[in-house]
């Protein structure tokens, strides 16, 4: 064995030869190195008979057989392995055993703690039902989102300072929550129960990029983490709707109702520890499986796209306005955030390197139809927005749309341009990433400006 | 000597099998007892024969076990277990059937 050693070329080559076996998903790192082992056995083998090591290393591989059918053979014997799997098992994404235990324990800490919160409020007196949902509504994000920055921050060793920056973004989101006095059924009380998680989302966000919020291509990953947690999530509460579904069942069949079991604890604690636990997963799991969110945006794009024209040509061809109703605003509003979304999701999952394709036509034709779609709405609004003179929801609702309106008409310019090869696909990435905080400074104004603005109504 | 796919697969198991009943060994050493056994009539693509170990090894046949060798480097070596044995008992009897069966024709071929 040692006749290899002191040649760095031939180990090298074994590296290179090694490197390529990795790359199957049906091989795993213990075959690699049991094949290794067999590779180094037959070229020892092979020099000792009087061959050169070059030579031993080609006739030793070549006796391996070709990758190909190789591959195949291990897929065969490991179907499983082509399915990847979210294994939180201590090494595997190489990390040290120790480092993987203290997490697990943070984080069913930080879960557990998240659930307790939402029921402290309780032992003060405020439950849930009648007066004290107002008070539960506007405070959710901050029974959680603390906690879930605590993690990051913990996770990414941020320094006190940070830290300190960071907790006083809670306490002054504590402080106008709160001492508002809003009246009961208040629209403004809503609105600030709306924006606050949103204005929040970006404080979890500089935690989560480690307190360098400007720094690289983070804020992608950001993006990226928020659409997988939300996918994530979205599957943790429908698992969590089987269990009080079965939970209430199998009570109710012994005679016990356990209605409060339910909606007093399982939903409300769960509600908040998913949270924790669905952002531990995405962060386990962002080098296992594909991401979601970009398959759901390729799949949804046509979709969206042949909607929106099909409903502009209906309007030409029938001549029927849009019937301006209280929730139209808000509608096209979600509409325009479906969209960004869409836009924001493909981006993230494109190689910005790559040349224009069918599919960046067909976002272009999207934004544009959406712009359209939003400006004839717009138009029909305006016309009568003396009549309906200026009401919290309504100034909230135009500001939004003016927000996205902005955002959309720039990413259809940069795309225009992209798909005519004058500018790079990142300045469209960059555009977006840089668009992100002015989601949460607008929620932030909403929050802290129209309570006292529209005097608590 | 260049044998079908299938006969190779077919014969896989019993000499793996056989072999080990020898003592435990690992992937190489196999090959090379395989070569020597017949020869060097039956060859083997090196590589394939790894996919046939992990698969006796999920079926219970063989059991693995990584150790050092004396090279430094880590080495899974594999044992027969009893329901190995076992089963090699009933694959021996079926391979000696076909071989009895075979052997009939060819003589009878042989003397007329």
């Amino acid at each position: 064995m040692t006749t290899f050693a002191d040649r760095p070329p031939l180990e090298e080559q074994i590296a290179q030869w090694r490197v390529f076996l990795r790359r199957r998903r049906a091989i795993h790192g213990p075959d690699v190195e049991e094949l290794e082992g067999h590779l180094r056995d037959q070229m020892a083998a092979l020099t000792e008979a009087g061959l050169a090591g070059d030579e031993a290393f080609l006739v030793a591989v070549k006796r391996m057989g070709s990758l190909d059918a190789l591959s195949r053979e291990f897929a065969r014997e490991h179907s499983d392995r082509l399915w990847k799997q979210l294994v939180i098992a201590p090494g595997a994404a190489g990390e040290p055993l120790e480092d993987t235990r203290t997490e697990t324990v943070v984080v069913l800490c930080l879960a557990v703690a998240a659930a307790l919160a939402i029921k402290a409020p309780a032992l003060f007196g405020v439950q849930f039902g009648g007066s004290g949902d107002a008070f539960y509504a506007r405070n959710a994000s901050l029974f959680v989102l603390p906690l879930l920055t605590v993690y990051f921050a913990w996770k990414r060793g941020l320094d006190v300072m940070c830290c300190l920056w960071l907790a006083l973004s809670f306490a002054a989101a504590a402080l106008f929550a709160n001492v508002f006095p809003f009246e009961t059924g208040s629209d403004t009380g809503a609105l600030t129960a709306l924006h606050l998680p949103i204005a929040l989302w970006l404080v979890v966000g500089v935690a989560y990029l480690g307190g360098r919020w400007f720094a690289g291509h983070g804020r992608m990953d950001f993006v990226r983490f928020s659409g997988e947690l939300f996918i994530y999530y979205v599957l943790i509460a429908l698992g969590g709707g089987v269990l009080t579904a079965f939970t209430m069942m199998m009570f109710g069949s012994i005679g016990m109702n356990a209605e409060w079991l339910g909606s007093r604890w399982l939903i409300p604690c769960g509600a908040m520890g998913a949270v924790i636990v669905g952002s531990w997963l995405v962060e386990a799991k962002q080098s296992v499986i594909e991401n979601m969110a970009p398959v759901l945006t390729r799949l949804f794009t046509p979709l969206f796209t042949v909607v929106l024209l099909a409903f502009l040509a209906t309007m030409a061809w029938t001549g029927s306005p849009i019937d301006v109703e209280r929730e139209v605003l808000i509608a096209f509003d979600l509409l325009l955030v479906v969209v960004v979304g869409l836009v924001l999701y493909a981006a993230s999952a494109r190689d910005p390197q790559a040349p224009p394709d069918f599919f960046d036509r067909l976002q272009l034709l999207l934004v544009v139809s959406a712009l359209v779609v939003d400006v004839v709405a717009l138009a029909a609004i305006a016309t009568r927005i003396s009549e309906f003179g200026l009401t919290p929801n309504r100034v909230a609702a135009l500001g939004e749309n003016l927000i996205l309106l902005v955002n959309l008409a720039w990413s259809a310019w940069l795309y225009a341009q992209f798909l005519q090869v004058r500018r790079p696909f990142a300045a469209l990435e960059s555009w977006q990433t840089a668009y992100l905080p002015i989601y949460s400074l607008w929620a932030m104004l909403v929050v802290i400006v129209f309570p006292p603005l529209f005097a608590f109504a | 000597m260049d044998f079908g796919k299938d006969l190779v697969a077919a014969s896989a198991t019993p000499l793996v099998l056989a072999i080990l009943t020898e003592g435990d060994s690992y992937g190489y050493a196999i090959i090379k007892r395989v070569a020597e056994l017949s020869d060097g009539h039956v060859q083997w693509t090196d590589g394939m024969l790894y996919p046939v170990l992990h698969r006796l090894e999920r079926q219970g046949l063989v059991a693995a076990k990584w150790r050092a060798s004396d090279s430094g480097r880590r080495r899974k070596y594999y044992r027969i277990t009893k329901e190995g044995r076992a089963e090699l008992t009933v694959q021996r009897q079926q391979w000696q059937v076909v071989d009895n069966t075979l052997r009939g024709i060819w003589m009878k071929a042989r003397t007329a």
